[in-house]
């Protein structure tokens, strides 16, 4: 007891406040009000009425509109597709369940661009697969369905995002305590009358906090539309987003046009979360406790078989057809080729790995990009949630909002807003640099971050620092000592929700690529789109893999830890 | 000569005031417990003293050396104030062994290698671990790693130990042999201990000195556990030490009345002209019989609990409890139905004025 600590206003935990406050400020927080600013500021003045007169211009109130039509589609047949397939996997005696399961998440894991791509292929109205062989063995005079449509783009939507609304109802209805269904059994109520009554009000709030998830998703979402819709005309916000910017090299009026649509964007993601965290706090989330029981089966009987077929179907019309097709196409000489053995090889594979040099910088830069950003987003994420969860210090409020910043905006507003901030005109210029793509990314995937290490900081009971500090540790020791290595495995879970996921990423890379920074989404994207469609396919084939393998390897090393 | 005083503390969470203006001083070498309903501030007392809160107002001094002074600026960080501190959830490190956990204060200090490792096994053996050093604590019961907590903080020879409800989440048999296992370690080891918990029993058994804080945070009473358990202050101490009845009694005249009816009451009247009391006793303190000297009364409600007995009187619509050993009941004829009239007196009785049982009541 020799030293006397006087209660300063700079000690270490004003340091690490304003650390944090900093980096949420520069990286989110900065390129957001820049958005705010070119949207509403116009010569020096506040001008709302050239907001209006912007949303109001047909081709950005179609965007917005078409946002909304394809955001509720997919939202209401991901949810209806989502809690049926999680009501048949954990609620009935269907067989092979925990297969299922497992299969259900796989599009998790798939990007959705590269299932567009695959579905163009399959259904696009004159060269899709299925449509020509409709059309040339079964006497169809036209195609059967047009992928190229509002209902096309849902559709492929759908079978990517479902997993949100499933993985949420599957756990509600896992944890969800048996004796409040079978309490309502014995009051004479049939099974009928509990589902309606009792199972579905329980599970309400994690169906609509996975279809807002959905719904924030689709909105904001880039790839499927800008494969199957711009064909037809068809723009989202994000697509138009990009048309602007990129057909007009960044003038001021597509700018304009490009900092309204994502204020919308944002506005209305806010407004999503919002909603989520009123419907996630209502208390209903008591009934559920955190135990697993053994719940209630429903006897499916003469239609467990008709069901099963049913889910193997869907399994390999959604799943295994279109990772096939990217696969052969990938191996086709040439496009429009049959799938025969003498048209097929490997040699495009070799090709894209080893000779071509725009794809071997892609996959390149998207292993280094998301390296780099999952290191720095990872350490980072941990010292801000650490003030959020952990500290008690004055001014934590504005980080408590900053850090909320991360989830609720989309990415292609975070490409916006680093082009915005990060071009020059703060005496900064990362424009045309691979610097920019992973200023972006750190922004982009904070989110994830911050999310994985408050849960694992959560965990880590205040009484276990209490206990190191009264055991002569300072804060720094306890850090050190105690807290890290309590939280290492959310900050591994952080690291690889940031690292697999920008392997794949496609919306922030391609506003800001140049020709040395394309990333593998940029890639395959943009040979599709100058036609090359088999190096396209082939190189969308490496990145399944990598993802693939990159996935297998996570869930076994968490479960060694888990274990 | 005392080892901790607290001189004026006021704490307060937003709008909630838990402490104000509180004093209290714990002598050096003593047991001493702050007993409390839950919510009454104990904890919060105990955390200011282990510096993981900071007053709004007054003094703490350790070991006469001021640790924390909001007026002058002055707040020793927890790990400068050299307390063992012993937590309700164990707040045992999962993720080190339990020579680790207990070795954590010597590592931290800097202690030599071969020094830290006697001196840990001798913590590890006195708590009764001897053999489970490597464990991790997943691998432990909860008595288990309370015993780690405990020897964690003993390790470092601090002379004051906090421990904030240790037992609670104990189940009873360990909960009691525990109690008395925490007692031995601080008169061998010759230490101070305060004592945070709501269970009376506890307190009783272990304590030197306790105080009794309300749930206002004030301290009502402090005393050694007789003192608190035979002479509380109020009706408030009187029945937070166990079951209580409180009888109505009014005063006519010279004559002092119970209920609403005539009989008087059979003790000695209290001192104070009001005209309105409150008569406190205990279960065990009702003599129950079927005739005699006393108040006239019904059984209401007879209840066999196995050893004891309890029944449930009323007398002109008062209504007091009593308990008998069931033996006694059985050899001495005591044995009532519902229904039945009986007589009782009292062995002991305190009186206590009308209006601070209301308060009790209330509360």
């Amino acid at each position: 007891m020799s030293v006397i600590t006087q209660k300063s206003r700079f000690g270490a935990a004003q340091i690490i406040l304003f650390f944090s406050i900093a980096i949420l400020v520069i990286l989110v927080a900065f390129p957001v009000l820049l958005i705010f600013f070119n949207a509403f500021w116009v010569n020096g003045e506040f001008n709302i009425r050239d907001v209006a007169k912007i949303i109001l211009e047909p081709e950005t109130y179609q965007a917005l509109t078409n946002s909304l039509i394809i955001a509720s589609g997919t939202t209401i047949g991901s949810t209806i597709v989502g809690t049926f397939f999680a009501w048949l996997v954990t609620r009935t005696d269907l067989p092979y369940k925990s297969f299922m399961k497992s299969m259900f998440l796989v599009p998790f894991m798939l990007p959705s661009f590269i299932g567009a791509l695959a579905w163009k292929m399959l259904l696009s109205p004159n060269a899709g697969f299925i449509n020509k062989f409709f059309m040339n063995n079964l006497g169809f005079e036209g195609p059967i369905f047009n992928i190229y449509s509002y209902l096309g783009i849902v559709l492929v939507e759908v079978m990517y995002l479902f997993p949100f609304v499933f993985i949420q109802v599957c756990g509600a209805l896992e944890r969800m305590d048996p004796t409040l269904e079978e309490s309502a059994r014995i009051s004479g109520a049939g099974l009928f009358t509990i589902t309606r009554k009792i199972t579905i009000p329980l599970v309400m709030p994690s169906i609509l906090s996975g279809a807002l998830l959905i719904m924030l998703y689709s909105m904001a979402h880039f790839g499927t539309v800008a494969v199957l819709g711009i064909e037809n005309g068809i723009f989202n916000i994000p697509t138009l987003i990009y048309q602007r910017i990129h057909q007009s090299a960044g003038s001021f009026a597509s700018i304009r046009t490009g900092t309204v649509l994502a204020t919308v964007l944002v506005i209305t993601a806010a407004l999503i979360i919002w909603l989520q965290g009123k419907i996630l706090t209502k208390g209903h989330y008591q009934i559920i406790g955190g135990k697993s029981f053994r719940p209630m089966e429903l006897k499916l009987r003469a239609l467990r078989i008709p069901l099963l077929i049913f889910c193997l179907v869907y399994i390999a019309f959604t799943i295994v057809l279109p990772t096939a097709v990217i696969f052969l196409v990938g191996g086709l000489k040439t496009y429009g080729l049959a799938f025969t053995w003498e048209n097929l090889s490997l040699d495009n594979y070799k090709f894209i790995l080893f000779d071509y040099k725009l794809t071997k910088d892609a996959i390149w830069n998207s292993i280094t990009l998301g390296l780099g950003a999952a290191v720095i987003t990872m350490f980072a994420g941990v010292m801000i949630s650490y003030v959020i969860v952990k500290m008690k210090v004055r001014g934590k409020g504005i980080l408590e909002f900053l850090g909320m910043l991360p989830f609720s905006v989309p990415g292609s507003v975070i490409a916006l807003g680093v082009i915005l901030a990060w071009s020059g005109q703060f005496g900064i210029n990362l424009y045309n640099t691979v610097w920019i793509i992973l200023v972006a990314y750190i922004a982009r995937y904070m989110a994830f971050s911050l999310k994985a290490n408050s849960a694992a900081l959560e965990q880590v009971h205040d009484s276990l620092v209490e206990a190191a500090r009264s055991c002569g540790a300072t804060m720094w020791q306890s850090l050190k000592y105690i807290v890290l290595p309590l939280v290492r495995p959310g900050m591994l879970a952080a690291f690889f929700l940031i690292f697999l996921p920008s392997l794949r990423e496609l919306t922030v890379s391609i506003m800001l690529y140049s020709p040395t920074t394309r990333t593998i989404g940029v890639a395959i994207y943009t040979l599709n789109e100058d036609g090359e469609t088999v190096i396209s396919a082939a190189l969308a084939g490496i990145a399944l893999i990598l993802i693939i393998v990159g996935q297998t390897l996570i869930n076994r090393f968490t479960r060694k830890a888990g274990a | 000569m005392e080892i901790i005083r607290i001189e004026g503390i006021s704490k307060s969470y937003g709008k909630h005031q838990v402490h104000k203006d509180l004093t209290l001083s714990i002598e050096r070498g003593e047991c001493f417990t702050l007993l409390g309903p839950s919510g009454c501030g104990k904890t919060v007392l105990l955390r200011l003293i282990a510096g993981f809160e900071t007053p709004d107002a007054g003094k703490i001094f350790i070991d006469n050396q001021v640790v924390a002074d909001p007026v002058a600026g002055i707040f020793f960080s927890p790990e400068s104030r050299g307390l063992g501190v012993v937590f309700q959830d164990y707040a045992v490190w999962p993720h080190l062994s339990v020579f680790d956990n207990v070795g954590f204060p010597l590592k931290i200090a800097k202690r030599p290698k071969n020094e830290l490792r006697d001196r840990v096994m001798e913590m590890i053996e006195l708590v009764g671990m001897k053999g489970l050093e490597n464990r991790l604590p997943s691998e432990l019961s909860g008595g288990q790693q309370q015993r780690v907590a405990l020897a964690r903080a003993l390790v470092a020879n601090s002379s004051l130990m906090l421990l904030d409800e240790p037992l609670t989440n104990l189940d009873a048999n360990l909960r009691e042999e525990m109690r008395f296992e925490i007692k031995e370690l601080q008169r061998k080891l010759n230490i101070t201990v305060l004592y945070v918990t709501h269970d009376q029993e506890v307190a009783l058994a272990i304590s030197d000195r306790l105080a009794i804080m309300d749930e206002f945070g004030r301290i009502r009473q402090t005393g050694n556990p007789w003192e608190i358990f035979e002479r509380p202050a109020d009706p408030f101490v009187f029945n937070f030490m166990g079951i209580a009845n409180f009888v109505p009694v009014r005063r006519v005249g010279d004559a002092y009345l119970v209920g609403s009816g005539e009989q008087l009451i059979p003790w000695e009247p209290p001192r104070g002209d009001a005209p309105e009391w409150v008569a406190g006793f205990r279960p065990s303190d009702v003599q129950i019989a079927p005739t005699g000297t006393g108040l006239r009364g019904i059984v209401k409600r007879a209840s066999f609990l196995g050893a004891m007995i309890d029944y449930l009187i009323e007398v002109d619509g008062a209504h007091l409890r009593t308990s008998i050993e069931t033996h006694e009941a059985m050899s001495k004829g005591l044995m009532f139905k519902e229904g039945e009239t009986c007589v009782i007196s009292f062995r002991d009785l305190l009186w206590f004025n009308a209006e601070s049982l209301a308060e009790v009541v209330k509360a």
